[in-house]
């Protein structure tokens, strides 16, 4: 990453001109940063766009369609569905970046340890492809029905399913890599373990770990609306992408933009997300 | 197999919740509570309980459902039908949809038809099924009327029927695989379009869809069949989550009403069983590479 940033310098006229060259050839990475920073701001910044409170309920004014006045219409508590979604950006996008760091970090210290220490690596296999056979969702929503919902503990479900794909990738890099002569060399010269594993072979997964975080981010947010959807995600006073729609079900007949505009929120944000992780892995040629 | 079922066993037992409480209700004295811990043999030490299960699970046996009383295999076979209809129909539809699509688009690589078919998949694994399934709903149900909302009717009670309550889930559930395979069948076919027989098949004359196809096509399957079995998780995570819109009394509605209750015997019994089909399918298309690429011997 560094070296990318280092040859990268976009001031003057002919920075400008290779900020040009590099958005064509990166067409992928710079449009989905671009809207996923949009939609990032408009989450961050919820209170700029809207005046109104998304938990305040006004029976008056039940499911009314979009208008000028509330562009996406109020639900079946009259609460303003353009708040609810700004808002619920927030919860979600927190989701997916938190459950990406946690799954990225615990993969790969057990990663690295199994890679690195054959005694150690057929018991974490096994548990890896134990937890591999079964569906994530299946899985998450198993671990929610043992604990109360909050965002904490969704967070936890979602990290769990995780964590063997990155154990994976983390184990077979660290595989090839321990053969190679630079590790060798760093052994002839007196390096511990900690210092093989941390100076020799951590710098060569982050392009691969960066790559796989953005699937996991993406993936985390998806999962989380099917968690709400299923009743057993985020708290229903907490307004998330996910259980907006879970709570706009029941009215699809009545008022489908409950569901439609979060719902388009959640596929922009995870597309982009998936653009900016297949951009990256062509740039840095994972 | 048998890590699955250790893992999934401690999973369920390590964690806080009792599912005899929750059955004896709030009235009941803790002596009501014990005893019908008693009856279902959760008052033994784990060890016990665990290779009771274990035993039983190899007899055929996968127990009781703590809950309807009713055993966990009766359960399964009731609730099976829809499932497998499900899984099955949307498979023919993704797969007759996406091989296609892969293939036009690594014809056309790089023209706005092939930049077309890439943003549909991955625009296809972007949205959440549930969302994609009530948006047509309210499309092809409530606005034009040509669908019904939700449901299901069995086989037996005629074809017609049948198919008209399966299309729109199906179609739901499909655009996640056709997203997948998608990609996978035009990534695959790339890589073989630039070897050097393609060229030859060019120069020989021969039509171009005769060298996509019989050429080209035929030697890009083995990653395309892997990633079909790859996804079979994919597809067994949506199956739950689309027999919730659509209403169908299939084994995704039998785990998650098993789940949000603690049905341990339900939930052991699914989970167990659907890594099995999982495995199997995965095994299933290992042998099938054998037919696929006669150089691969096992």
């Amino acid at each position: 990453m560094a070296a990318i940033a280092s040859d990268v310098v976009f001031e003057g006229p002919v920075g400008r001109r290779r900020a040009r060259v590099f958005a064509r050839r990166n067409l992928t990475l710079v449009a989905g940063s671009v809207v996923l920073l949009l939609l990032a701001l408009s989450a961050v910044a919820a209170p700029l766009w809207t005046s109104r409170d998304p938990q305040a309920m006004s029976p008056s004014v039940r499911l009314k369609a979009p208008s000028a006045e509330r562009p996406f219409g109020t639900d079946h508590f009259g609460r303003d569905v353009f708040a609810r979604t700004l808002y619920g950006g927030r919860i979600s996008l927190r989701v997916g970046v938190i459950v990406a760091l946690l799954a990225l970090t615990t993969g790969t210290g057990i990663g690295l340890l199994s890679g690195y220490s054959r005694r150690l690596d057929s018991v974490v296999m096994r548990v890896v492809d134990g937890l591999m056979a079964i569906p994530s969702i299946l899985l998450a929503l198993a671990l929610m029905a043992l604990v109360r919902a909050s965002v904490e503990t969704v967070i936890a479900a979602l990290v769990v399913p995780e964590i063997p794909r990155v154990v994976r990738v983390v184990r077979a890099q660290v595989l090839t890599l321990r053969e190679q002569t630079m590790v060798e060399g760093a052994r002839a010269i007196g390096a511990g373990t900690a210092r093989v594993l941390l100076r020799y072979i951590l710098p060569a997964l982050v392009a691969p770990l960066i790559v796989q975080g953005t699937h996991i981010c993406a993936s985390a947010i998806l999962v989380e609306s099917y968690l709400s959807f299923l009743g057993a995600g985020t708290p229903p006073h907490i307004p998330s992408w996910g259980n907006i729609m879970a709570e706009g079900r029941t009215y699809v007949q009545l008022g489908v933009w409950i569901i439609l505009f979060p719902g388009l929120f959640l596929m922009l944000t995870v597309l982009s997300i998936n653009l900016i992780g297949d951009g990256l892995r062509d740039l840095l040629k994972v | 197999m048998v890590v699955v079922a250790l893992v999934v066993f401690g999973l369920l037992r390590l964690t806080p919740g009792d599912p005899a409480a929750v059955i004896a209700g709030d009235y009941a004295t803790p002596d009501d509570v014990a005893k019908i811990r008693a009856k279902l043999g959760l008052d033994q030490p784990l060890p016990v309980q665990l290779s009771l299960w274990f035993g039983n699970v190899l007899r055929g046996d996968l127990g009781t459902s703590i809950f309807s009383g009713l055993p966990v295999t009766t359960l399964i076979k009731q609730r099976i039908e829809p499932t497998v209809a499900l899984a099955a129909l949307t498979m023919v539809i993704a797969i007759t949809l996406a091989v296609p699509l892969g293939v036009l688009a690594a014809w056309k690589q790089g023209t706005w038809i092939d930049r077309t078919v890439m943003v549909f998949a991955v625009s296809g694994f972007s949205m959440p099924v549930f969302w994609l399934g009530f948006l047509l709903v309210w499309v092809f149900a409530v606005q034009l009327g040509w669908l019904p909302v939700q449901g299901y009717s069995p086989l037996s009670r005629g074809l017609w029927p049948f198919l008209r309550q399966l299309i729109l889930p199906a179609l739901t559930l499909g655009f996640v695989y056709v997203a997948l395979i998608t990609r996978m069948t035009r990534a695959s076919m790339l890589s073989v379009l630039r070897e050097d027989y393609i060229r030859t098949a060019h120069a020989k004359g021969l039509p171009p869809a005769v060298v996509l196809l019989r050429h080209a096509l035929k030697n890009a399957g083995l990653p395309v069949v892997t990633i079909i079995g790859v996804g079979v998780a994919l597809l067994i995570g949506g199956v739950v989550v689309t027999e919730s819109v659509f209403a169908l009394p299939g084994i995704g509605r039998l785990t998650v009403d098993a789940i949000l209750r603690r049905d341990y015997p339900v939930i052991q019994a699914v989970i167990l069983m659907v890594s099995g089909v999982y495995v199997l399918i995965n095994l299933a298309i290992d042998l099938l590479y054998l037919v696929l690429d006669p150089r691969i011997r096992y």
